[in-house]
């Protein structure tokens, strides 16, 4: 099974941490990488760029309006993601518990929707 | 001139056949697993060029073996020039935990015993399921990496990255080249089945166009599970697996409709299911339970030949099903198997039996949660006349669904039923 673990960060909140401790944070989110990796668990991921870097596009009537920043309104906002392939949602909880980023704001897990399956 | 894409197709089927042959012959030779299988996979790229132009030459296996020796004895020499050591014979010597025990082993004409010592190797527990299954199909079953990363759907380099580390764990184990010791053999035999099993699975999932790849993975289990059994024919466990899959994989033409949607067992067309593949494994289930300690694959591999047996769904001997999976829920208990042994219980006693044993798969938190304990309470729901709450555990159902055809089937069956 493959799921997509989603980061959620408060932006604010993560710069105001002293360097070290972001540093830190950082250095935990690679050893765990790494793992992943190691374990062949790991199918993807990447950090993203601050959210006020966002352009929200919606079409409608056919013309696409652009506005900066996210879509969501939270103070919460997407900070990057990984996509693992492990053997149940027990697993892929475990993994985001120990995600850095779950101690101070959240890790969402989301089972990715297969194309194949089977009859009943 | 042969057409080309046949022709194609049979230098493929011939170089996944030589893939785990050469690899042995190699690791038997130069003692480097890890190496060894890089070498043989650029052998195999480029067989799989040149053959289909210039023509399979006359003895395939010395020119795959030939080719990728010397491409590990070039990288052993780049690795060694690197390290500004000069090319001594200790370098190409066998590594001590890798030389096979008959000595001049490498001599051996073709071999199968190479392709379960190789399985054993790929399918050491140290590795997780994930990178036992990658490795087991690339270094035995003879696909790139690229083909392992299309039918597995993930990116080509993280493939290649999940392979190379399984071999460096492996390596790291100090494992050799060698069957496990008796005391283990039961144990690293049942995890080879099991990731044959897990690769069949993946190969099983109906789907159309994007993953055809996939579907090759059916093919691939079964080949590899013969192999297997042809070195051990007298392990029902072995002959089971091997049944359950060709029993499985008979049904497949009748599995979807003409737009790739799934069609549910008892409404499939059984004229379309492959007649040959459950003749063979009808004939191995049955000789497997007759002369074998039973096991949980000869249960499940039973219980599709009762269904490969009937000539239709209402003809099916649920009696005989049921008793089958009581059986099996007393050897190996697990959830889903407790979910069908319910469906099997509906068919004999009545839906509101099967109903009551699911009740107690709520508070197991295995599968309290998955989407197929919704659809089978719908189904039995349906069967004892209760539309309503059909309807809605087929919702519910369909909104925990993981997989796109199961939802579209889930979604299909609570509108017939008004929702």
């Amino acid at each position: 099974m493959k799921y997509l673990l989603l980061i959620h960060q408060n932006p604010a909140a993560f710069q105001a941490l002293p360097e070290e401790e972001r540093q830190a944070l950082m250095n935990e989110a690679g050893v765990i990488c790494n793992e992943l990796i190691e374990s062949g668990e790991w199918v993807g991921g990447e950090a993203l760029t601050d959210p006020s870097t966002a352009r929200t596009v919606r079409v409608r009537g056919g013309v696409p309006a652009v506005t900066d920043g996210p879509f969501g309104e939270s103070k919460e906002q997407l900070a990057g993601y990984l996509v693992v392939e492990c053997e149940n949602t027990e697993r892929a909880v475990e993994i985001a518990a120990r995600w850095p980023d779950a101690r101070h704001w959240a890790m969402e897990v989301r089972p990715i929707m297969d194309q194949g399956g089977v009859e009943m | 001139m042969s057409d080309p894409v046949i022709a194609g197709g049979r230098v493929e089927d011939l170089l996944r056949e030589l893939a785990p042959q050469v690899l042995g012959a190699l690791v038997r030779r130069y003692g480097q697993f890890d190496a060894g299988e890089d070498a043989v996979q650029e052998a195999l790229l480029a067989a799989a060029q040149q053959w289909p132009e210039e023509g399979v030459p006359g003895n395939p296996r010395g020119w795959l073996i030939t080719v990728a020796s010397r491409r590990l004895i070039d990288q052993l020499r780049g690795e060694s020039a690197r390290r500004r050591r000069e090319l001594t014979v200790a370098t190409l010597a066998p590594a001590d935990e890798f030389v096979a025990t008959a000595p001049g082993a490498d001599e051996q004409p073709a071999d199968q015993d190479d392709t379960l010592t190789l399985l054993f190797l790929c399918c050491h527990p140290e590795l997780s399921p994930a990178s036992q299954v990658a490795l087991t199909v690339r270094a035995v079953g003879g696909l790139t990496t690229a083909q392992v990363a299309r039918a597995f759907m993930v990116p080509e380099t993280t493939m290649g990255q999940r392979i190379s580390r399984a071999k460096q764990r492996i390596k790291a184990t100090g494992s050799s080249f060698r069957p496990p010791p008796p005391e283990e053999w039961a144990d690293r035999l049942r995890v080879v089945l099991h990731v044959l099993y897990l690769i069949f699975n993946e190969g099983y999932t109906a789907s159309s166009g994007p993953d055809l790849h996939r579907a090759e993975l059916t093919v691939e289990a079964i080949r590899l599970t013969r192999v297997v059994h042809r070195q051990l024919p007298a392990d029902g466990e072995v002959a089971g697996l091997l049944a359950l899959m060709l029993l499985t994989e008979a049904r497949r033409p009748g599995r979807t409709g003409p737009a790739g949607e799934l069609i549910p067992l008892a409404e499939q067309d059984r004229a379309l299911w492959n007649r040959s593949a459950i003749d063979e494994g009808v004939e191995l289930i049955s000789g497997a339970l007759s002369a074998a300690q039973l096991g949980p694959y000869q249960l499940q591999a039973a219980i599709a030949a009762v269904h490969a047996e009937a000539v239709s769904g209402a003809d099916t001997d649920w009696p005989q099903i049921l008793a089958l999976y009581q059986l099996l829920e007393r050897i190996a208990p697990n959830p889903m198997v407790t979910l069908n042994h319910a469906v099997a219980l509906a068919m004999v006693r009545g839906a509101r039996a099967g109903l009551d044993l699911l009740a107690q798969l709520d508070s197991d938190e295995r599968i309290a949660d998955h989407h197929r304990l919704a659809a089978v309470r719908a189904h039995l729901f349906e069967m004892a006349g209760e539309p309503e709450s059909a309807r809605e555990f087929y919702g519910l159902a369909a909104r925990r669904a993981n997989s796109l055809p199961e939802q579209a089937y889930l979604r299909r069956r609570a509108k017939l039923l008004g929702g």
